[in-house]
């Protein structure tokens, strides 16, 4: 399979960083497309920088980011991205808050006026298939927490993106509603066959969904491990509760702590 | 619903009662309508001046509308400025705080100078006086745009201006309408201030007119058509914030 995602050496300091210390120093992560990862690492290792990176908003300042096979110089504009915090505009209601996007990328930007109905049609599809049917017409205020994150991952596909970007989706989200959306977005993945990205600081959250999970060491951020997950798919949430998992996990942890002790 | 009632009613029962306080105070202590005349004699004088006063009120409002007009359009339009350009905001704040902190009493002459007395100088003043709040709300607004929001559409490809317009704009739009009613109010005292000084017409002309006269229940009640004129245009501006904003009200507190 060829990398979707290839980022090569990449040294990052942001131009506002008091310290001057990078955000990621000799970064290297291949992703595969339709591949599954998940990036876990101890808080401030440099995680969003990867997602800034991978998207186009930042560029590296040494080290190249090839996305799709072309160089990054620009916003990617082939990304969805959902982060922990829902981000819905509340004077739109929820399916305008879907179709944002779309006014933004062409060629649906030109289309949207016309092709209203059709575009409307394939958000309620999306709003069904996150378990939203029917509640297209509320004000994302009068979602609740969990529903909102449902909505904002709509959002982040409405558009087909090839490359779909979560930053703690679910972070905010009490355990049981963060099971209920591990399920969601394992079905997404298996239905669109889109190359996910998910950073996360919860590592039964990466065993379970990922294909990859990559371990982040504290700042200046690089790859420390690397671990296939094979339990086959699709996978049930009893999985979870098996001993293979929870040793998974506990190997995952020690990779976290080593880099935590490292900083 | 008992307490909704009670809402609706306060502010006729605080008006009424202030009022009576009023008319008591001046009967009690026998005061002279030279120094405070009492409500009842405030209302006789609008009763007696009636064509005079709405003569003069139209015209005062249709200078403040003017002026109001002016600085919604040009403070929507540098507060989007300022909210999308951090160099631009930067650079003019200074100006701006500069220029909002001149007394508008003291431009009149200047304007006075420029255009004459006449119908310009209220409406300038009015506009001068009032385009500040909306600047700043405005412009606050659109700063404040959550960065991961603004991620999620440049990801995409979104320009500045989408960013601005799809995004800023729309939740600027509480900030504008709440920075209305303080902007209609104080256009409202700028166009007074330029017909006292610079016209031959409006409340502001026969407020000067009548105390230089010594007319003292004119004055007053000149001030009493002023202050519900002022109430009037503050609830048409908030009525028109809760028609156009009320996603951005459904906290209890703004219930």
């Amino acid at each position: 399979m060829k990398p979707f995602v290839d980022i090569h050496d990449v040294t990052h300091v942001y131009a506002r960083a008091e310290d001057g210390v990078p955000a990621v120093q000799n970064l290297t992560i291949r992703i595969n497309e339709g591949e599954f990862a998940a990036i876990v690492g101890p808080s401030g290792c440099g995680k969003s920088t990867l997602m800034k990176l991978a998207t186009g908003l930042q560029f590296p300042r040494e080290g190249t980011v090839i996305v799709d096979g072309k160089e990054v110089g620009a916003p990617v504009k082939l990304a969805g991205m959902a982060f922990q915090n829902p981000t819905m505009l509340p004077w739109r209601t929820t399916v305008d808050n879907i179709l944002l996007p779309l006014e933004i990328v062409e060629p649906h930007r030109s289309r949207l006026r016309k092709h209203k109905a059709e575009y409307v049609a394939k958000a309620e599809g999306l709003l069904e298939q996150v378990g939203l049917k029917g509640q297209g017409h509320k004000y994302p205020w009068q979602l609740s927490g969990g529903m909102q994150q449902r909505a904002s991952l709509c959002r982040a596909l409405i558009h087909e993106p090839k490359l779909l970007m979560l930053d703690e989706p679910f972070g905010a989200l009490d355990s049981f509603t963060r099971e209920e959306l591990w399920c969601v977005m394992r079905d997404l993945h298996a239905a669109r066959k889109v190359t996910i990205i998910l950073v996360t600081h919860d590592l039964r959250e990466a065993a379970f969904l990922a294909d990859r999970v990559f371990c982040m060491s504290a700042r200046p951020g690089h790859i420390v491990a690397e671990r296939e997950v094979t339990f086959p798919r699709p996978r049930d949430l009893e999985i979870t509760y098996t001993p293979e998992f929870s040793e998974l996990v506990h190997e995952l942890r020690g990779h976290i702590a080593q880099a935590r002790k490292a900083a | 619903m008992k307490t909704k009632n009670q809402l609706a009613a306060a502010p006729w029962v605080f008006t009424v009662g202030f009022f009576l306080l009023w008319e008591l105070v001046c009967r009690a202590f026998k005061i002279s309508s030279f120094i405070l005349p009492a409500p009842s004699t405030i209302l006789l004088a609008v009763w007696e001046y009636r064509s005079q006063l709405t003569y003069h009120a139209l015209h005062t409002l249709w200078m403040t509308f003017a002026g109001f007009g002016l600085a919604v359009g040009f403070g929507l339009l540098l507060g989007m400025l300022l909210g999308s350009s951090r160099l631009i905001n930067a650079g003019s704040y200074p100006l701006l705080v500069g220029f909002n902190s001149i007394p508008k009493v003291a431009v009149v002459p200047i304007l006075v100078f420029w255009f004459g007395v006449g119908w310009v100088p209220p409406v300038l003043t009015a506009f001068l006086i009032s385009f500040f709040p909306i600047v700043v709300n405005v412009a606050t607004g659109i700063a404040t745009v959550e960065p991961e929001m603004e991620d999620v559409l440049r990801a995409l490809g979104a320009s500045k201006k989408d960013i601005v317009f799809k995004i800023g704009v729309p939740r600027a739009m509480p900030y504008f309408f709440g920075s209305l009613k303080v902007a209609i109010t104080l256009a409202y005292v700028g166009s007074v201030i330029g017909e006292q000084n610079a016209s031959n017409v409006g409340i502001g002309n026969l407020l000067t007119r009548a105390s230089a006269a010594f007319e003292v229940p004119l004055v007053w009640a000149a001030l009493v058509v002023l202050a519900v004129l002022g109430v009037i245009m503050y609830a048409i501006t908030a009525y028109a914030e809760r028609s156009m904003t009320g996603w951005a009200q459904r906290s209890q507190m703004a219930a």
